[in-house]
């Protein structure tokens, strides 16, 4: 096991900062944002011309159902339409 | 009369129900990460956010410290674990092991990455080879924030800006509105009480 004494550890937590603050925050807010892919993915089921939107500009139909539109969410958007 | 019944919760922590009532009371409860990954299984939001609270600085600094992204594509890789992450957490064969599988996620996700960039592709192993080593060094990082959350919360706090936020003592004084002439001393105390909570770790794991 490790010895530490104080020097070293305060070494230790120099070399671990927190992440971004919106980042964390929107890594947290991921299950809300799911929520919104759902509902999105729901209605462009039954609405073809709102599933065009979708497909056309999905950062914009995104930002309408206040999700943060990600590289990954986006894509994970497209797969879902594509089932 | 506190400390007694804080020696009772956990065995109380296996059973869902207490926990609530035992963090109702204001008394705070720090879930094993299996604990947490089961939670957060069960739909628990609040489980899910303190998850991705606790494994946020690793996730980070293995994408800027180990494979040195550039900060538009750590974001994207940090969104992008967290998200396969809930995604996937189903699939967790050991949810002791939550900590590996985000590493391992983490490095995949940094390696396409980089694979995939124009400008700085990885030439050959050594990158990754370095990129490993760091990530070994983080999981001492993380051991050592798991342990100062255990710590008073005043220490917690003066520590982590002091030294991860890299904050002036005239800056933690205003914060934390005590004398910025007394920072000093209090650093050093909370870095002697976080050595023996590191001690005390590392004696109980050696006795296992």
């Amino acid at each position: 096991m490790p010895r530490y004494d104080e020097e070293k550890l305060g070494e230790i937590l120099s070399a671990f900062p927190p992440a971004p603050q919106s980042w964390v925050k929107a890594a947290q807010d991921i299950p809300l944002a799911q929520r919104g892919l759902d509902e999105i993915v729901e209605r462009a089921d039954v609405d073809d011309e709102y599933r065009r939107r979708v497909i056309e500009d999905p950062e914009a139909v995104l930002e309408e159902a206040d999700v943060v539109a990600h590289a990954e969410t986006i894509e994970i958007l497209r797969r879902r339409l594509d089932k | 009369m506190a400390q007694p019944f804080l020696g009772a919760v956990p065995a109380l922590i296996v059973s869902y129900g207490p926990v609530d009532a035992v963090q109702a009371m204001g008394l705070r409860v720090e879930l094993t990460d299996a604990q947490l990954v089961a939670r957060c299984r069960m739909g628990d939001h609040d489980a899910w956010r303190e998850l991705v609270d606790r494994f946020s600085r690793y996730v980070y600094a293995i994408a800027v410290q180990g494979f040195k992204l550039h900060e538009h594509d750590a974001e994207d890789v940090f969104q992008e674990v967290f998200t396969r992450a809930y995604e996937h957490l189903h699939k967790l064969r050991d949810d002791e092991a939550i900590r590996p599988w985000l590493a391992q996620l983490t490095r995949r996700l940094c390696i396409d990455r980089l694979r995939a960039g124009s400008a700085e592709q990885l030439d050959d192993d050594v990158e990754i080879a370095d990129a490993d080593d760091t990530i070994a060094r983080l999981d001492e990082s993380l051991a050592v924030h798991e342990a100062l959350s255990a710590l008073p919360g005043n220490c917690q706090e003066i520590l982590d800006r002091f030294f991860a936020r890299d904050e002036s003592y005239h800056t933690i004084g205003d914060a934390l509105d005590i004398p910025s002439g007394t920072i000093a001393s209090r650093i050093s105390r909370c870095l002697t009480k976080l050595r023996v909570e590191m001690e005390g770790r590392n004696s109980g794991a050696s006795a296992s």
